[in-house]
């Protein structure tokens, strides 16, 4: 969590290899890995997939096509066989199930034409395909309904095992009705400045990001 | 009289050679068509030969196609087996295959064929002596002599192409496909003229395939008159798969008359100079013409594509997509004009032409443009000529998918939102694959000839690998 411009958006790019944005110092190890040696797609491969604020709408390229090609890069990327058609349809109707999607929104392109609700459930529907070992949401729950809130929060819990971690940035403590963190960490001008437990969410909900400003400033 | 004649091509030679084919080639003509080449004739040696110094060609260079020494092929090839030369390979697209070679119809059975529906199709110098009156009220009707050089040269020397002719009422049962084949061991200077006449409420699916087998210079002059009468319906289709030294210009003169209604689709995917012409009229009230167009172009390769439309009636709408994806030096033009008089209230017009530069050696010049005499029309026009979205590359990416997988994802779903209009869902498959193969560089002209096509000096064999897309 943290105030507008703080840099939360900006770490979630740098982590998942975003080019236009330049490391200076510093280096991002994952599972004893150093992650800037790594291309965005070996990233990705290595587990690492990014929830967008604002996912791309890409005309002409279906969700299946691009679903199967993502899939089938990942387990070549571990040795395995690509899946067959079959095999894919029916994980994909597995997965839709998850996240509560009835449409055959699988047969359109990817999120054209999507309403804020349907691109953010696209997401959380993309994440289970792929089965990421650290999933990072970014401002998942923006512009989303109850109803949607609770779908997107549901298939994250869902997802959520003992060898997977989520890294969710969000600005509202509504979503975390929902999915209940195991730390909260405020980020301040680009640098971590408080860590807590659920409790920390509910304390700047009441007290604002204000008294944050005030004790840092007041350093 | 020789039959081929070696010469590089100037207005000069042009008149000459026109003279000396007075009493010879065109002797048989019957007067109204005489009068035509006269007239045409005239035009050409007043107006010559485009140069960049026009306004409409100063970004088509002809020079370097002018300076080949090219044969003037004035009689039909003799000794040709249809079968092996024209045919589809295309899975299971059923159609009416009439073919030109080297601008001559090649006749499988007769020169013209009526069907007992009452299409008649075959060759253009047939139907001038079978059906006279028919051929004459629309021959030189559409196609505009006084002001284009290339189009009155070609009505000045024309003997031969494709006619088609679909009565009132009747709607074509299949596609009728033409293949107009370039096949010689010489440079090949070509001007075929074709005539497409759709009757009163007829209906036609045509597929136009303009392809080359060897890597000789061609220079193609090729000019279309098609013809809708009330309420008739076209699905048009131009294929262009050409080797990279040949030259092509491709003008074609649309007439529509009132509620006629055309979807017209122009796919380029080889060529050396590529030009095409697309000239629409609205001849009455109530009009529909949706235009698109892909070209796929790389290494020097050049496309042209100028669209006029005019709209002199009320109530016609009009829309024009040309998409592009350009690798290494190929350069391209994009011209569309959209006229609007003041009579041709409620126009609905639309254009818009797309780029993809995939290196920063190519050259795009677009320029959509609406010229809008009447006050209450729905107009408008975009082009966008760039690179690949990195937000769509990023997006991609971030799913696991390799960048050169990514790219192909993106490139391909560009051109399929022209390839998707294809109605003909055979076809539109073989354009898919055609479009994938192309985009992976794997399409080589005449080394894999693709449309269809073996000829008995080379076997071709089009085999789709889809493990590889």
């Amino acid at each position: 969590m943290g105030p507008n411009g703080t840099g939360k958006s900006t770490l979630a790019a740098v982590i998942a290899g975003r080019e236009v944005f330049e490391v200076t110092a510093g280096d991002i190890f994952y599972k004893g890995k150093n992650l800037q040696k790594l291309s965005v797609e070996e990233r990705a491969r290595e587990g690492i997939f990014l929830g967008f604020q604002y996912p791309v709408e890409i005309p002409g390229v279906s969700i299946t096509n691009f679903m199967r090609t993502a899939v089938n890069e990942l387990r070549k990327y571990k040795g395995l066989d690509p899946l067959s058609g079959g095999e894919f349809i029916r994980m994909m109707e597995e997965k839709k199930k998850l996240v509560e999607i009835t449409s055959d929104l699988t047969n359109r392109s990817v999120n054209e034409g999507f309403s804020g609700g349907e691109k953010k459930k696209n997401e959380i529907f993309q994440m289970a395909m792929l089965d990421p070992t650290l999933a990072i949401l970014d401002e998942t729950d923006s512009g989303l309904d109850i109803d949607a809130l609770r779908i997107v929060a549901n298939g994250v819990n869902k997802l959520r095992t003992k060898e997977n971690a989520f890294l969710v940035i969000t600005h509202y403590q509504r979503l975390l009705d929902h999915i209940i963190p195991d730390f909260v960490h405020v980020l301040f001008e680009g640098r971590i400045v408080k860590s807590g437990g659920k409790e920390l969410a509910i304390e700047l909900e009441e007290k604002g990001y204000d008294w944050i400003k005030n004790e840092q400033e007041g350093r | 009289m020789k039959d081929l004649i070696k010469e590089t091509i100037s207005k000069e030679r042009m008149v000459d050679l026109f003279s000396s084919f007075r009493d010879t080639v065109f002797s048989d003509d019957s007067p109204a068509i005489s009068a035509i080449r006269e007239k045409a004739i005239e035009s050409f040696s007043r107006i010559g030969f485009p140069t960049v110094k026009l306004e409409e060609w100063k970004n088509t260079d002809l020079k370097d196609s002018f300076n080949r020494l090219y044969d003037y092929c004035m009689m039909p090839q003799s000794h040709v087996d249809f079968q092996k030369v024209f045919q589809c390979n295309i899975p299971h697209l059923d159609t009416a295959i009439i073919g030109l070679l080297n601008g001559w119809y090649v006749s499988k059975d007769v020169p013209l064929m009526e069907l007992g529906n009452g299409i008649i199709m075959g060759s253009l110098s047939e139907a001038r002596k079978q059906y006279p009156q028919l051929v004459e009220k629309h021959y030189g009707k559409y196609a505009d002599d006084s002001k284009t050089g290339l189009t009155a040269l070609n009505t000045a020397f024309a003997k031969d192409g494709i006619f088609i002719y679909v009565p009132d009422n009747v709607r074509s049962p299949k596609p009728v496909q033409m293949i107009n084949v370039i096949h010689s061991d010489q440079n090949l200077f070509l001007q075929s003229r074709n005539l497409i006449i759709l009757g009163k409420n007829s209906r036609l699916s045509f597929v136009h395939c303009d392809d080359s087998y060897n890597h000789q210079s061609s220079f193609s002059n090729i000019v279309s008159e098609i013809h809708l009468d009330e309420n008739a319906f076209l699905d048009h289709y131009k294929l262009q798969n050409l080797n990279n030294s040949s030259t092509l210009i491709s003008s074609v003169y649309f007439q529509l008359e009132r509620d006629a209604n055309i979807e017209s689709h122009y796919l380029s995917l080889n060529g050396g100079v590529l030009r095409n012409n697309i000239n629409l009229v609205f001849n009455g009230p109530h009009g529909n013409a949706n235009i698109s167009g892909l070209y796929l172009m790389d290494r020097k390769q050049h496309i042209d594509n100028h669209v006029f439309i005019d709209h002199i009636h009320p109530d016609c709408s009009s829309s024009e997509l040309f998409k592009g994806i350009m690798d290494e030096n190929a350069s391209g033009v994009f011209n569309g004009h959209v006229l609007v008089r003041r009579n041709a209230q409620k126009t609905i017009a639309y254009q818009s032409n797309k780029n993809i530069l995939l290196t920063d050696t190519v050259k795009v010049n677009s320029k959509p443009f609406l010229e809008i005499y009447a006050d209450d029309v729905k107009c408008g026009h975009g082009s966008t000529t760039g690179q690949l979205d990195p937000e769509s590359m990023f997006y991609l990416r971030q799913r696991g998918i390799s960048e050169e997988s990514a790219r192909m994802l993106l490139m391909f779903a560009f051109a399929d939102q022209v390839v998707t209009k294809i109605t003909i869902p055979q076809l539109r498959n073989r354009i898919e694959d055609m479009v994938k193969k192309r985009l992976q560089g794997e399409l080589q002209i005449c080394e894999q000839c693709v449309l269809h096509c073996s000829t008995p000096e080379q076997p071709i064999d089009f085999k789709i690998d889809l493990s590889k897309i």
